[in-house]
């Protein structure tokens, strides 16, 4: 049941293509994150479906509607900025208030609706200040009443925590996926950070350049992202090239070392070149009895971040970085030392390109 | 060596040598600025024979000449005031959020701080050489549409002729004075009303013209200020036939024409008095805005 | 995009008013140039070099960019150590030094001359006898000219602060006088060295300013007896046509390369106005 459907959306700026052959069908009441760079044409599209920007092509509906060339006013469409872009004004009920008393909605019903909205933000004691006496926290959680208070089809959110502390930003993030969940409202949820993406969202756009690299839930973006951005963009990531000894089995070659792999290899050759990704924490140190996709390096550099170790190797005269999890039974070997590293055929991830 | 020299620098001073460095300037604020103003202040409460009075203050709103010429100066100030604001506020709408050509801005900027500068002797010959009884323009008038201005009630030297004047170094301030503050309105704050089901006059009503007007207000009290101290303009122009307050108190300095020095030192104070209450509705209404346009 | 739809999003009412204020701030000074060219059809620059030919001319401009100079000088020598020193060690002088600053736009020029007149055209006695220290300011030629030096300074204060104030704030002077001084360097190198060259810009626009402001100023120079090129232009014009119509366009020219050289320094920062 498509609730919100882009279909075929590009974007041009003269010569330059924002956005290119945008697909996606979005289900009511879900959350789905635009992950990026900056620049990759994730802001664009959300303006697309506010409707700041008419797409050079392509076609956007609402519930069956075609509302591509519609007026950013008549969509019914709540956006949060940013900069929060509260009316500097206006009071914190009078921001609230405001799209429902521009629909000329009766006095007491605004009023209402006002207090509901405060009390979900739970604000209800800052109605009368206005914004300049607010914090930043504040400010966003006042934009996201206003934008909700004309209950809105969908729910637009531009980077909206980007210009907070990070303490804010987490309390924040965990506020706006409840209040979502609650109200059942379908979210899209522009971000540069994977962290808030894989957090908040039911599915994940990832984006680059103006095209979508990989739809997917948080679990399949992280665990088994198909191209080299993906897997770079999200986490941090061991990536090597290694050659296709038998496609069917997943048996390759890396620098001289065999892995096994699970991951998909049809249609490829014995002797292609492909690019293989490892992330840090499926990589451990050789427990005994196991005989495949062992790899022997040497440790170069040891740091501690806190609940994680992370140790440098180098394999094969590739460096690959390890994560284990930080205990005070945890035993290290020294840095200069040889060893013997291993990790699971599910780990060796197959990239596209 | 070089640790010495810094230890000498940073000595802490006590707290009332500190102030010595700025002895010269307040020295100078004191002489040159408050003793003078003072002056003026203390005399405009003195009799003839220096016994005090507050008679002068008195006749400051009895005394026809002097009631006259104030009426005459916020007249005067209070319409180039109005009329050079709005003027000056659609011109800097039309470069700053009006669409117009980005470079166009800057020229117009350029050219408001040349023509709010130039006032007074120059300002005065050159409405004289466009709009006087052989002006340029008068001259095209006649010549071309067969229309004499003067014949049709126009003159150069009087309130109408004068008001002119004083809009060619009013409306380029309130350019200088909105071009920021039009600036200031963010485009977030038009998509977010659009976003929220307004359209473009809601906009304007609710959201842009309440934030910009205590810079409107305040830039238009500047305005009445700037006009409302003004002299050698008006002076250079009528010679002295429109009594404005500051045309007043320029004939009381060349020679006792009222009759009473103490009349003349009131009205220089209660002019300073108009002058300093705009200043201080101005700074009011731009703290206001600032506090909003953080 | 479609002809009509472009017709819609042409700013008309922008254009407008744009050429309404254009033909404002240009026929003045293009019929003010017709004028003084219009004395002697066969000889347009008549007016140009009848007016330069005048030694009068020439006197009271030199005068008036003379007594500009001073006032700058003098004004920078007052300003920068009180600006630099406030920002430094005496913030809680700012809003009294700020408010003094601010005065001439309370207290015009008019009456600016007016109190000084009636302050300094008596004799300095010394306080409680009738000896007399020193003859009053305005009855000699040095003390007039202190007197209206002074008075520009006065009125440029409020221009010539704010600019010097506004340039060290940018360039952040304390933390620049803190490296230097760790560094070893003396005040005089301080001063010299660092916040001289980094106000550069700040400086030279206040002083453009100034000099905008005081090369054509009639108030203070006439009521003080001073012969400046402000009460010669005004004194011109009693009895003269063609020549003040020149020289207003002169003046103009001026006030035009001051204001484009500000822009010019300041990289388009605005200036405002001031009192009249």
């Amino acid at each position: 049941m498509t609730h919100l459907a882009l279909s075929g959306i590009s974007k041009h700026f003269g010569d330059f293509t924002a956005v290119r052959d945008f697909n996606l069908d979005v289900k009511k009441g879900e959350f789905v994150s635009f992950l990026g760079p900056s620049g990759c044409g994730k802001t664009t599209t959300l303006r697309m479906i506010a409707g700041f920007e008419i797409p050079s092509s392509g076609m956007i509906s609402l519930e069956g509607a075609d509302i591509t060339d519609k007026a950013p006013n008549q969509r019914n469409v709540g956006m949060v900025f940013q900069s929060y872009a509260l009316f500097p004004n206006m009071t914190v009920a009078q921001n609230i208030g405001f799209g429902l008393q521009v629909r000329k909605e009766k006095e007491s019903a605004i009023k209402d609706r006002v207090k509901e909205m405060l009390s979900i933000i739970h604000m209800e004691d800052k109605a009368n200040s206005f914004p300049y006496q607010l914090s930043g926290g504040q400010m966003q959680r006042v934009a996201l009443a206003r934008a909700l208070a004309i209950r809105p089809e969908v729910l637009l959110l531009d980077e909206p925590l980007s210009a907070l502390d990070a303490k804010i930003r987490v309390s924040l993030r965990a506020e706006i996926r409840s209040i979502q969940q609650k109200l059942g409202i379908t979210a899209i949820y522009v971000t540069h950070d994977q962290e808030e993406a894989l957090s908040l969202s039911d599915r994940i756009v990832v984006m680059n350049v103006g095209e979508m690299e990989q739809v997917g839930t948080p679990f399949e973006i992280y665990n088994f992202p198909t191209t080299r951005f993906v897997a770079n963009f999200v986490g941090s990531l061991n990536t090597a090239e290694a050659e296709i000894v038998d496609p069917n089995k997943g048996t390759l070659i890396m620098d001289g070392a065999r892995l096994e792999s699970s991951g998909e290899l049809k249609g490829r050759n014995k002797g292609d070149k492909i690019m293989i990704a490892i992330r840090p924490e499926r990589l451990s140190f050789l427990s005994e009895g196991k005989k495949e996709n062992v790899l022997d390096g040497k440790v170069e550099n040891i740091t501690f971040l806190g609940s994680v170790v992370r140790v440098d190797v180098t394999i094969g005269g590739r460096k690959f970085s390890m994560d284990t999890f930080n205990r005070p039974s945890l035993e290290l070997p020294k840095i200069g030392e040889t060893c013997k590293v291993t990790c699971s055929d599910k780990a060796v991830l197959i990239l596209k390109e | 060596m070089a640790q010495a020299s810094t230890s000498n620098g940073f000595k802490p001073v006590t707290s009332w040598k500190v102030w010595l460095g700025v002895v010269p300037f307040f020295l100078f604020a004191i002489l040159f600025l408050l003793l003078p103003s003072f002056r003026l202040l203390t005399a405009s409460f003195s009799a003839p024979d220096g016994s005090f009075t507050f008679n002068n203050i008195i006749q400051l709103f009895t005394e026809p000449l002097i009631v006259n010429s104030y009426k005459l100066s916020i007249q005067i100030s209070a319409v180039t005031a109005l009329g050079g604001g709005i003027f000056g506020f659609l011109l800097a709408y039309s470069v700053t959020v009006g669409g117009l050509p980005k470079p166009l801005r800057s020229v117009l900027i350029t050219f408001s701080g040349v023509a709010s500068n130039f006032a007074g002797v120059p300002l005065a010959f050159a409405f004289v050489a466009t709009l006087g009884r052989q002006g340029f323009i008068t001259a095209v008038l006649k010549n071309t549409f067969n229309l004499n201005v003067y014949d049709a009630g126009f003159n150069l030297y009087s309130f109408a002729g004068l008001s002119l004047v004083y809009m060619y170094f009013q409306f380029p301030l309130m350019v200088l004075i909105m071009a920021p503050a039009l600036d200031g309105l963010k485009k977030e704050w038009r998509e977010a009303a659009e976003n929220l089901g307004a359209n473009t006059t809601q906009y304007w009503l609710k959201i842009a013209m309440p934030v910009l007007l205590p810079s409107i207000l305040g830039a238009m009290i500047l305005l009445f200020g700037n006009a409302f101290g003004a002299y050698a303009t008006a002076y250079a122009l009528t010679g002295g036939r429109i009594g404005l307050v500051t045309i007043q108190i320029g004939a009381q300095i060349r020679g006792d024409v009222l009759y009473n020095p103490g009349l003349g030192y009131a009205m220089a104070v209660g002019m300073v008095l108009i002058m300093g209450i705009s200043l201080g509705g101005y700074s009011w209404l731009q703290a206001k805005t600032e506090r909003w346009l953080k | 995009m479609s002809f009509l739809s472009r017709l819609r999003r042409f700013p008309f009412w922008g254009w407008f008013w744009l050429i309404l204020g254009a033909l404002y701030f240009i026929l003045p000074l293009y019929a003010t140039f017709a004028f003084s060219l219009s004395w002697d059809p066969a000889d347009p620059f008549k007016a140009y070099e009848r007016s330069f030919g005048d030694s009068r001319f020439w006197n009271s401009f030199l005068l008036s960019n003379i007594l500009a100079l001073a006032t700058i000088l003098a004004s920078i020598i007052l300003v920068v150590p009180t600006a630099y020193w406030i920002r430094l060690r005496l913030p809680q002088a700012r809003r009294l030094v700020e408010f003094l600053t601010l005065m001439p736009f309370v207290v015009p020029a008019i009456i600016l001359v007016f109190g000084m007149i009636r302050i300094y055209s008596t004799p300095f006695t010394i306080p409680f006898t009738d000896i007399v220290f020193m003859q009053p300011l305005t009855q000699f030629k040095a003390g007039t000219n202190i007197l209206i030096v002074a008075g520009y300074m006065v009125l440029s204060m409020p221009y010539m602060y704010r600019s010097v104030d506004t340039g060290m704030r940018t360039v952040d002077i304390r933390t620049l006088t803190e490296a230097a001084q760790s560094l070893g360097a003396s005040w005089f190198t301080i001063i010299t060295r660092i916040i001289l060259p980094n106000i550069r810009s700040a400086l030279l626009s206040g002083a453009l300013l100034t000099f905008a402001i005081v090369v054509g100023e009639v108030v203070l120079a006439s009521f003080l007896g001073v012969n400046a090129f402000g009460p010669y232009l005004f004194l011109l014009g009693q009895h003269r046509a063609y020549e003040p119509a020149a020289l207003s366009f002169v003046s103009f020219l001026l006030t035009w390369i001051a204001m484009g050289l500000i822009q010019l320094v300041t990289g388009g920062q605005g200036q405002a106005a001031g009192a009249h």
